[in-house]
């Protein structure tokens, strides 16, 4: 789609289990999109969506990578794991249901607000997932002008 | 209501930050939950939470709040001091629990953050 050649491409590891870098990537994410100007109501959705996406990846998954597109028209999000997958999508999007344990529970998370947050802000938003396969998650955010 | 004046309700000792007092919020969210910061706050906005982890930085950060509060006296980590420094953030903490410390500063007019039709 982004036939523009000024595409930029923003590729994160994110770790399994590692609460201490949790959000590295999305404040960079962030950062990137406030030097490049982008509008701030924007930059906001953006970065509260894959930090909800990273700290998924970080909380639930094996291990993934965060992969951001910027071109002029658009920006793509995609959170992508390795597994373990979700069993029930349809109730992974419901607020309050939640698979998380207590220690994610005591560091803020695990309300069952993530996935609903994400689709909230996104133009766009997808998951694709079953349950011992990867899980892909996809956000599309439109720019103006 | 300036940063300086919830300092001064809330007879809180400022960790890091001091620079930016000067700074005005209308609103204030009080939560241990980050995702309903997440989910709930879009305004300029203090945070006012018991949670002295990494990720009350983190969630501060994306979510554009430049100041937090820590209720019931407690005291994060250096770890976490050195990220708000690096991010601009105030830190402060009060031996107000959380009820008293957002009834104190309702009392003085810094009203809640909105909600109404946010999530849908």
């Amino acid at each position: 789609m982004n036939e523009n050649n000024d595409t930029i491409l923003l590729e994160y590891m994110v770790l399994k289990n590692d609460f201490k870098s949790a959000g590295e990537a999305s404040s960079n994410v962030k950062k990137v999109l406030n030097q490049l100007g982008i509008d701030s109501k924007i930059v906001r959705r953006v970065a509260i969506a894959t930090y909800e996406a990273e700290m998924n990846i970080v909380i639930h998954s094996y291990g993934g990578k965060i992969i951001v597109s910027i071109s002029s028209n658009e920006i793509d999000v995609t959170a992508h794991d390795t597994g373990p997958g979700i069993k029930d999508i349809g109730l992974a999007m419901q607020e309050g249901f939640s698979t998380a344990s207590n220690q994610v529970r005591e560091l803020g998370f695990g309300a069952g607000m993530g996935i609903p947050n994400m689709k909230r802000c996104a133009d766009v938003f997808n998951i694709v997932s079953q349950e011992q396969k990867e899980t892909i998650v996809s956000m599309k955010y439109k720019l103006t002008i | 209501m300036e940063l300086l004046e919830i300092r001064d309700i809330l007879e809180a000792k400022v960790l890091v930050g001091e620079k930016f007092l000067e700074r005005e919020v209308f609103s204030a969210f009080g939560s241990d939950l980050m995702s309903d910061v997440l989910a709930y706050v879009n305004e300029k906005s203090i945070l006012l939470t018991g949670l002295t982890n990494p990720q009350v930085i983190r969630t501060a950060e994306v979510a554009d709040l430049f100041a937090i509060v820590f209720v019931r006296g407690k005291m994060p980590n250096k770890e976490l001091i050195d990220l708000a420094l690096e991010k601009d953030i105030t830190l402060m903490t009060t031996e107000y629990t959380l009820y008293t410390t957002s009834g104190k500063l309702f009392e003085k007019g810094l009203l809640g953050v909105k909600i109404e039709g946010v999530l849908r």
